[in-house]
């Protein structure tokens, strides 16, 4: 095995990693827009908050048990809030004009990201890890970061979850159908209203999730709301509105294009992932899984 | 001499075979109905025709040219309207700015930045206006109005662009007996005076026969029958999809 | 007289009230412009003045997004980049290259209008307000970080500092010029914008953002319309950056970020974007709000995000609609 293996071997798991955190993130933000139609601009607010949390957890109970607890606690704490946030604000809007309900979700962000700061103040946080966290793993020869594995097996399990739902349950079947027929659910008998909160409320726990999952690896501060969300959206984009395998797919590309970009060009590999969305954009506006489109307006 | 002619259109949305193989023919100033049950394919049929969506099979002719794959604004270019059965007008735009929009689009001043729109092709946009008896809430905005007028402003937009066939979806759907026979007399008046050539759908028996000079049955996206008023009355067949295995005089 | 032929414009002009409202207020309003600057920095302090430039540049920026949110129906949520864009060229080639003033102010709206086709030309491309949000954040995120980042162009977080104003516009002793100078800017864009507005191509617009697909069967082909609309938009945007960098003789990447675009946006909605002086409206209030209630200036994200939801949520209009709405039912009623 040389050097230039290894570099490979750990960039292609890091890059996992990354796509891993993306496609948690864009999954949540693409089924509330399929069902739903709602753009979330605030999805990124609720990863903030997701991080912030975990901090406050590791910091209130101290310890691994911490640490444990702010993957348990913080989703649904984010959960919660999500459930509130489209209660009290989000119902209201969803009969008024699309950009309504745009610019509702835009003035959320910068509600959370004021009241974050209000009650975190402006310092940078860190989440430390357990020390069976911290270190690296041997596998295959190579020496990784055991964190990344861990947040790749929380991807996979989430993926896991995902599918047994989206294909096993009724739930999942009116989730699959009301992404391609909004009429439909209505027409089932089954209350609007009900389903579309409680998919916002499974994407903001994704959103906590991600938050609570990326607060060890990086410094958490004020800018991380903004620094996913374009990324976000063009993953959505890329795998095709709606489409949660999309969102999978594209998260990966994004993440592999990150991790092998910076060793090519360091400067300019944030965005390579936006060129791709650009490319698609163009050639194939649904998305990599997404249908072509009928309509030719 | 044909006017639009259609050859082994097919069109599926998934399993569901929407239109399964449709000729048809309308010939030029004629007034053309389409009927069928809710589900045959006439809607889908229209937005093939004016190119809203992309068939599977088969191909349109226009005016002689093969239109099968043309966009929906170069069809409109070549001369043909189109109104939808669920009406689509500008809301908040005055109904005759709704008018006015069309026909400054169609006079080629459209990508004009700097005349004042108010002062232009006013009096084109108010004859038509007139023509679709809605002059007198000209400066009302256009969300107001009933149902009814809707349907009559889109006919004026559509009529805006100076069409040579009309493709109308349903223009009587949702209207009271009184209002289907005014719109009934307005379409022939239209088509008349504008020597327009008409397509439309429509589920009313007694609305189709009151003005259609050829009628095309549809079912399960296929055409059934064809022909004269008084052909499709006789015909067995239509009778049984429409009425059961009853006769209706 | 036969109502049914009566013009749209003729009517307009006859209506009484609204005849005798004109020239006065206009040219009460004119002299106001003019006296204002005098007053403001004898009487009362240059501050005041400095701030009042301040209002012309963004009701020059909020007005002329307007025409891609209120008319264009498309929600840019990344129009600062057009700003910082026309600020930093204009900035860069004065501090960097040396460059005669009058290139360099023509130099900062064009560069904002190329970087807007390029914008555009993904985002027009589709119908949809995903997409069309998508592309406008990351452009302007892209642009915050290549300014953050090139430092050896940009200067990186320190920004373009010191700018050499152009003598005839200086604010070393006074900001009157500047400000005169900003006014005949803003109020010859804004007429271009207005002409603009109440052109074919502007009714055109309002009617594709009404409903697309009826445009596109009267025959419109919807891109160019977005498309122009856009590239306008941030043209004028670059011009309001060049005023910007005579203003504050600095620029920082902080005018390319995600809040400094929320700001415009919500100027926008507050004052009415389905007006054509409701920006300008929603601009003054929200610039003289966060000057004067420096207090929440602490708070002022949170703030701006709950003014926008609350106006979303209970007074979509905007300041301008509810103003317009009681002026009209003020006239009809008499």
């Amino acid at each position: 095995m040389t050097a230039f293996d290894s570099l490979l071997f750990a960039q292609f798991v890091s890059g996992l990693s990354r796509a891993m955190i993306l496609f948690i993130m864009a999954s949540g933000l693409t089924l509330v827009f399929g069902v739903a139609r709602v753009i979330n601009f605030a999805h990124g607010s609720f990863y903030m908050v997701g991080a912030y949390l975990a901090y406050t957890s590791t910091f209130l109970l101290a310890g691994p048990f911490g640490f444990w607890a702010a993957f348990l606690i913080v989703p649904i704490l984010t959960s919660i809030l999500g459930g509130v946030v489209e209660v009290a604000l989000l119902r209201r809007i969803y009969e008024k004009e699309h950009l309504l309900q745009m610019l509702l979700t835009f003035g959320l962000v910068f509600v959370f990201s004021d009241a974050v700061r209000m009650i975190w103040g402006v310092d940078l946080r860190m989440v430390s890890l357990p020390s069976y966290m911290a270190g690296s793993v041997n596998l295959l020869g190579h020496q990784f970061p055991a964190y990344h594995l861990f947040i790749i097996s929380l991807g996979g399990a989430i993926a896991i979850v995902m599918w047994l739902m989206l294909n096993r349950t009724k739930f999942g079947k009116l989730i699959r159908g009301a992404a391609e027929h909004r009429e439909m659910v209505g027409l089932l008998g089954y209350p609007a209203n009900r389903l579309f909160t409680i998919v916002f409320m499974m994407a903001t726990f994704l959103g906590g999730l991600a938050g609570a999952a990326i607060a060890p690896a990086v410094r958490i501060s004020l800018g991380m709301d903004t620094e996913i969300i374009a990324e976000c959206f063009t993953v959505a984009i890329i795998g095709g509105l709606g489409n949660v395998w999309g969102a999978l797919l594209g998260a990966l590309i994004a993440g592999m294009m990150y991790s092998f970009g910076i060793l090519v060009l360091p400067n300019y590999a944030m965005a390579f992932i936006f060129i791709l969305g650009g490319i698609i954009i163009v050639v194939r506006p649904n998305g990599l899984l997404g249908k072509s489109s009928q309509i030719k307006v | 001499m044909a006017l639009l002619e259609i050859k082994g259109l097919r069109k599926s949305f998934g399993g569901v075979k929407a239109v399964a193989g449709v000729d048809l023919q309308v010939t030029r100033g004629q007034i053309h109905g389409i009927i069928g049950p809710n589900g045959a394919g006439k809607s889908t049929l229209f937005n093939l025709i004016s190119g809203y969506y992309r068939c599977d099979e088969g191909s349109i002719f226009f005016k002689d040219k093969e239109i099968t794959r043309y966009r929906p604004q170069t069809l409109v270019k070549m001369g043909m309207g189109r109104s939808f059965q669920v009406t689509k007008i500008f809301p908040r735009l005055t109904v005759f700015e709704n008018v006015q929009a069309a026909v400054l689009f169609s006079k080629g001043y459209g990508l004009n930045l700097f005349s004042d729109a108010r002062r232009l092709v006013v009096d084109p946009a108010e004859e038509i206006l007139s023509m679709v008896r809605l002059s007198g809430r000209a400066h009302e905005l256009s969300g107001v109005l009933a149902a009814g007028d809707r349907k009559r402003l889109e006919l004026g937009i559509t009529l805006a662009s100076n069409p040579d066939l009309l493709l109308l979806d349903e223009p009587t759907c949702g209207m009271s007996p009184l209002e289907t026979n005014e719109t009934i007399d307005l379409i022939r008046k239209i088509s008349m005076e504008k020597a327009l050539t008409v397509l439309f759908t429509e589920h009313k028996m007694d609305m189709v026969f009151g003005i259609a000079a050829y009628i095309t049955v549809m079912n399960f996206g296929a055409v059934i029958a064809a022909g004269t008023p008084a052909e499709i009355k006789a015909n067995d067949r239509v009778q049984k999809v429409y009425f059961g295995e009853g006769h209706v005089a | 007289m036969n109502t049914e032929t009566m013009n749209p414009a003729r009517e307009e002009k006859e209506h009484p009230k609204k005849k005798g409202v004109r020239w006065p207020v206009w040219s009460t309003l004119g002299l106001l412009l003019v006296l204002l600057p005098f007053i403001l920095e004898k009487g009362v302090s240059s501050y005041y003045l400095f701030l009042t430039v301040k209002v012309l540049i963004w009701v020059l920026f909020a007005t002329s997004f307007n025409l891609v949110l209120g008319y264009g129906g498309m929600m840019s949520l990344g129009h600062a980049a057009f700003f910082g864009i026309g600020a930093y060229t204009c900035a860069l080639l004065l501090v960097k290259a040396s460059c005669p003033p009058v290139l360099a102010m023509l130099a900062g709206p064009l560069a904002a209008a190329i970087a807007g086709m390029i914008a555009a030309f993904f985002s027009v491309r589709v119908q949809g307000a995903f997409y069309f949000a998508t592309i406008t954040i990351a452009f302007c995120q892209l642009a915050y970080t290549a300014a953050f980042k090139w430092r050896s162009l940009t200067f990186g977080d320190d920004g373009v500092q010191g700018i050499p104003v152009p003598a005839f516009i200086s604010t070393e002793a006074s900001y009157i010029n500047l400000y005169f100078f900003a006014l005949a800017v803003t109020v010859l864009c804004l007429y271009v914008v207005w002409r603009i507005v109440k052109s074919p191509y502007g009714l055109l617009l309002r009617a594709l953002k009404e409903d697309p697909v009826r445009a596109t069967f009267i025959g419109m082909k919807g891109q160019q319309y977005r498309f122009i609309a856009f590239v306008t938009s941030a043209f004028f945007a670059g011009i309001a950056g060049v005023l910007y960098a005579f203003l504050e003789t600095s620029v920082a990447p902080d005018i390319l970020s995600w809040t400094f675009s929320g700001e415009v946006v919500l100027m926008s909605v507050l004052g009415g974007m389905n007006l054509f002086l409701g920006p300008a409206v929603g601009a003054a209030i929200m610039i003289l709000l966060s000057s004067f209630v420096t207090s929440y200036m602490k708070y002022w994200l949170f703030t701006m995000g709950t003014i926008l939801i609350l106006i979303v949520l209970f007074c979509p209009k905007g300041v301008g609609g509810l103003v317009l709405d009681k002026y009209r039912a003020w006239t009809k009623g008499e």
